[in-house]
Order: C-alpha cells, then sequence, then structure tokens
C-alpha cells in the first residue's frame, strides 16, 4: 500500500484542489484530510458521513472552589500563566500538564479529559474518505492527524484499496510531521512566489529531516517564469522529482465554487491537462 | 494597540495585508510575523537584521549520579517525555512541553534544566518599522513557545501588527490572544468562507472585535459577503484580483509601491480598525 501526502509549506497554493483532481484519476484509493484545523476536501467530495466519533485527548484542570483553601501552590506552580488570581482556571492556557493536580494539598484541582474535535468515516462519489474536525482553539492536532492517517490506513487493508491519498496542513509544524511520518512519498505543490520558494524550501528540508522521498510541483507557474524555473533547478538540485507546472487559471476557483473537481467541471482545460501529466508521472514514480 | 492579522485558510493576503498595512503607516510600527513556520513577511519588509538569538525551552537533563531511579518524573509526566527503566532514565525531549513537573516532584533535586532549541528570533528595522520573525527549527513541532517569545518583544508603546499563522488551534491563539483586534482576511470562495467562520469563532472565543478585509474580492461568489451580512461583521477593505498585484507579489514587491493609490486605503484601513476596536472598548 502506498501512501501520498500533498504538502506546501505556504497555504493556498492549491494543495486541496489538487488532490480532488488526483481523486477523479485514482482508481482504487482512500481519500483523507489530514489538513484537520482548516478541512476543506469535504466541500469538494460532499462525503456521507458513515461513522462519526468523538476525538478525545488531553486534559483540562478545573479548581473545585469548595475544596480550595487558596494556598495559591497552583499559581506558583503552574508555567503557563493559566491560573488566575481568584483561583480560575484559563482552559485556552491550560496545557493539560496536570501539575497543579498532582501537588494541591487540598485534592481540589479535577482534571477531566477533553473532547477536542471529531473525525469520520465516510463515502464519497471517489471512494471511501476518511476526514476530521479539530475544535476551535483546541490543541493535539499532531495526534488527531495520527489518527485519521491510521484510520485510513485499517481501511485501505479492509478494503484491499492500494493507495492513501491524504491532503496535508500547511507549514512545519507539529500536524506537518503527524502528518509526513512515515509515507511512501510527499508530493509539494509550491508557487513561483518568493513566499511559495521560501515555504517550499523549508518543508522540503523537513521531508528530508524525515527521510520521506520529495517530489514538486509548480501550481500557477506563468505568474513567475523566472522563479518557475528557479524552483525547477532546487528540485533538480535537491534530487526530487519535479512533476509538472499548471498554469494560473480562475477555472480552479470556479469549479470550486460549484463544489466539483477540475475534471468535473470542465473536461478540456489546460489546467486539466497538466494535472494529467502530473498524476502520470506520479504514477510512475510510485510504482501505481 | 495590537492588530492581528488572521485568516483560517492559508493564502488569503495575510502577509500582504499586514506588511502593506505596516508600510503605510511607516513609522512608530512595529511588525510582528508570528507564522514562525513558514514566516514570509521579511521577504517584502527586506528589513536589515541587527540581533538574532536562539531560543530554548527547558527540558529536563537528568543527574544519574543523584537519581534513585524512583520513577516520580515519569509518572508526573502526562507527555510520555520521561520514562524510567530499569536502572535507566530516558528523556525524550521533543515531547516536553516544559511544564516543570519533573523538576518539582523529583525528591533528590536530579534533574535539571536542559534547553532544546526551538528556532531563532531576528531583530531589525525597515523605513521606520521595527520588524520582529521568529523561525522555527525545521523538524521541530511545538510552535507556540517560539511565538510567545515573538510576542515578548511587543512595545505597548507602538502600534504592533501580528502577521498569524493559519488554521484556528493553538499556534494561531498564541499569535492573536490579547489583541485589540483581530484583521480576518479572506477570499469570497467555498474554502475561504469556510475557514473564515472557524477563524470567526476563535476571534470570539478570545472575545477580540474584528472586521474582514476580503482579498480577490471578484473571483469566486457572494456568499461571504452573505455570510458578512448575517453576522454583522464589518468587511473593511475590498481588494480586486488583478495579474499586476498577483505578479508583483510573486516578486516579493509590495502593493503600496507598485500601485501608491493603495497607500491612502491601507490608512483608512488602520483609523476604521482603530474606531472600531475604540467602539468595542466602550462596551
Amino acid at each position: 500500500m502506498k501512501e501520498l501526502i500533498v504538502i506546501s509549506g505556504k497555504g493556498g497554493t492549491g494543495k486541496t484542489s489538487l488532490i480532488a483532481a488526483f481523486a477523479s484519476l485514482a482508481k482504487s484509493k482512500v481519500l483523507c484530510d489530514a489538513d484537520v484545523d482548516a478541512a476543506d476536501l469535504h466541500l469538494l467530495l460532499h462525503p456521507q458521513v458513515c461513522r462519526r466519533a468523538d476525538f478525545k485527548s488531553g486534559h483540562t484542570a478545573d479548581i473545585n472552589e469548595e475544596k480550595c483553601t487558596e494556598c495559591g501552590q497552583c499559581l506558583d506552580l503552574c508555567r503557563f500563566g493559566a491560573i488566575s488570581d481568584d483561583f480560575k482556571v484559563n482552559p485556552i492556557d491550560c496545557e493539560g500538564c496536570g501539575v497543579c493536580v498532582y501537588f494541591c494539598p487540598e485534592k481540589a484541582i479535577d482534571f477531566p479529559e477533553n473532547t477536542c474535535g471529531e473525525w469520520f468515516v465516510s463515502q464519497t462519489r471517489f471512494g471511501p474518505m476518511v476526514h476530521a474536525r479539530l475544535g476551535i482553539a483546541e490543541e493535539n492536532s499532531g495526534k488527531l492527524v495520527t489518527l485519521v492517517r491510521q484510520a485510513s490506513k485499517r481501511l485501505a487493508d479492509e478494503q484491499e484499496l492500494d493507495l492513501i491519498l491524504t491532503d496535508g496542513p500547511p507549514g512545519v509544524g507539529c500536524p506537518v510531521i503527524a502528518s509526513i511520518g512515515g509515507a511512501s512519498a510527499v508530493l509539494v505543490v509550491t508557487e513561483p512566489t518568493l513566499s511559495g520558494i521560501h515555504d517550499m524550501e523549508r518543508v522540503v528540508q523537513l521531508a528530508k529531516h524525515f527521510k520521506v522521498p520529495a517530489m514538486v510541483c509548480v501550481n500557477k507557474f506563468d505568474l513567475n517564469r523566472d522563479l518557475t524555473r528557479d524552483i525547477e533547478a532546487f528540485a533538480e538540485g535537491e534530487g526530487l522529482g519535479c512533476l509538472g507546472r499548471i498554469p494560473f487559471d480562475p477555472i480552479f476557483t470556479e469549479a470550486m465554487v460549484q463544489g466539483l473537481t477540475i475534471f468535473e467541471y470542465n473536461t478540456r482545460s489546460q489546467v486539466g491537462r497538466a494535472i494529467t501529466q502530473i498524476w502520470k508521472n506520479l504514477s510512475k514514480r510510485l510504482a501505481l | 494597540m495590537i492588530i492581528s492579522v488572521a485568516s483560517g485558510k492559508g493564502g488569503t493576503g495575510k502577509t500582504m495585508v499586514a506588511t502593506n498595512l505596516a508600510r503605510s503607516i511607516g513609522s512608530g510600527v512595529q511588525l510582528l510575523d508570528c507564522d514562525v513556520e513558514e514566516p514570509n513577511a521579511h521577504l517584502f519588509i527586506n528589513p536589515s537584521f541587527e540581533e538574532s538569538q536562539r531560543v530554548f525551552m527547558p527540558v529536563p537533563a537528568v543527574n544519574e549520579k543523584n537519581c534513585t531511579y524512583c520513577g516520580k518524573c515519569a509518572d508526573i509526566c502526562r507527555f510520555k517525555a520521561i520514562a524510567v527503566v530499569n536502572e535507566n532514565v530516558l528523556v525524550f525531549e521533543e515531547l516536553c512541553h516544559s511544564c516543570g513537573g519533573c523538576w518539582e516532584v523529583c525528591p533528590e533535586g536530579a534533574i535539571q534544566e536542559g534547553g532544546r532549541d526551538l528556532g531563532v528570533i531576528e531583530k531589525g528595522h525597515s523605513n521606520g518599522i521595527e520588524f520582529i520573525h521568529g523561525r522555527l527549527r525545521v523538524g521541530e513541532a511545538m510552535s507556540p513557545p517560539l511565538i510567545k517569545k515573538v510576542r515578548y518583544y511587543q512595545n505597548p508603546a507602538k502600534l504592533t501588527i501580528i502577521d498569524a499563522p493559519p488554521g484556528t488551534s493553538c499556534p494561531v491563539i498564541a499569535s492573536m490572544k490579547g489583541s485589540d483586534f483581530v484583521l480576518l482576511v479572506t477570499e469570497p470562495t467555498p474554502f475561504g468562507l469556510y475557514d473564515l467562520k472557524l477563524a470567526v469563532a476563535a476571534a470570539q472565543i478570545l472575545n477580540i472585535p474584528h472586521g474582514l478585509v476580503i482579498n480577490r474580492c471578484d473571483l469566486g461568489d457572494s456568499k461571504t459577503k452573505n455570510y458578512a451580512d448575517e453576522m454583522n461583521l464589518p468587511i473593511l477593505m475590498e481588494i480586486p484580483f488583478n495579474r499586476e498585484i498577483a505578479e508583483a507579489y510573486s516578486r516579493g514587491e509590495m502593493l503600496v509601491d507598485v500601485m501608491p493609490e493603495w497607500k491612502d486605503m491601507f490608512l483608512e484601513l488602520h483609523l476604521k480598525i482603530r474606531h472600531l476596536a475604540k467602539l468595542e472598548a466602550k462596551h
């Protein structure tokens, strides 16, 4: 089984639209949305939820006023400034470390488990999909990413599907690290802007750090042809595959507004041809 | 005053708005790039960096000479960052949240503070703007401690503009918390709107007044405006899609330099924000 994660470093380079387009092209696969913080793939794939589960992770301190003698130990110990002078815990600041709970001489601090999101196994017109929603202002996005990736693998095993196509999060931090570790390969979608290149270089470095093979493709390549060549030269120099160029075209936005993949929206677009070529190159490299 | 520029969805134009706003106002402004995973504001502001400092977060360093392998440190750690196996203490630095529990609980005083490299903070200036950003070490998972460190340099005597990371989870909260106003930059597409709603909810949780900038306002549909109407969210600026703007952006050029007429609009945006933040403070 192969697992491909589409990432970008910079947000808004076209990860989700590209994954949705691949969903049209790939034969037997599971789709996975690992951008649990701002998941958007469902807006194109319209999943019918088959199973839903709470995502529980971490704990939050809660001071029981009746038992509290206001001795101040917790206040002194908390390194996150989460306890106010009138002995109330701000759940947004609480890291869930439990140090206050452990040391409270009155055992006055409860420590309930958090429900910090939910996740789903669904059916789409392109096959099964696993996705999630992290609660707003919640932590542990990495754990939720790990959970949806594991659920995708189980599903692929059960249904004997040989590919997992995963929409990854932006950045290089916790959710991205959780998304790419142990994957067959990552595809970095970038754009020919100084920001796009800067962020691509960091995310390529991250993939190297975790020893995941990386490939690159350039979206909106005609916005700046010089920088497109720079990206391709960088990819060449780093020994990464450069899988192709996609032209800038508002058709991506138009398809998104209709809730369709690019191929469903327009069967003969230039963008569509470019993506088909990228998919062919990708299939060869992944030996699909 | 602190204005955070956030978005939910990535790539909607946060950095463009934050940098052009800072450049338009000019001296007296402090620009903090809190998108430490992928900092980009410096590519447009071009500051001359005068200072660079590595940032470490405290992690346990066990002095095994004093250790009796009682296992209390492993028991208190909720993050599985310390394990005691027979006569060995294993520290998994990258899992540590620096809560200090193990230091406190160790009866032998055998745990000292080591440091995990989070990345660097760089400070500089450009055209009267004081610029500070963090660059998370590639491979480091936790960005909030570095974001907090960038925010530590906030100067209350200045107007602080914060370029926040995308999303709505802990890094965004660490960036926006304590702001006087959150400027939400969105695009009128289904992805933009869906993620905008999450970002609005985050601003509401933090109880910070907020308003919208709609970027590429002519690409997409009218649902974002309808949502803004319904929610009574002020639309403070609209920026149309323009290939010239997109190409200038790709080269790291600022909108107000390429099209100077935008400077007045960013100054007006600043006045609108001040007005709204003041109104809210009165309530």
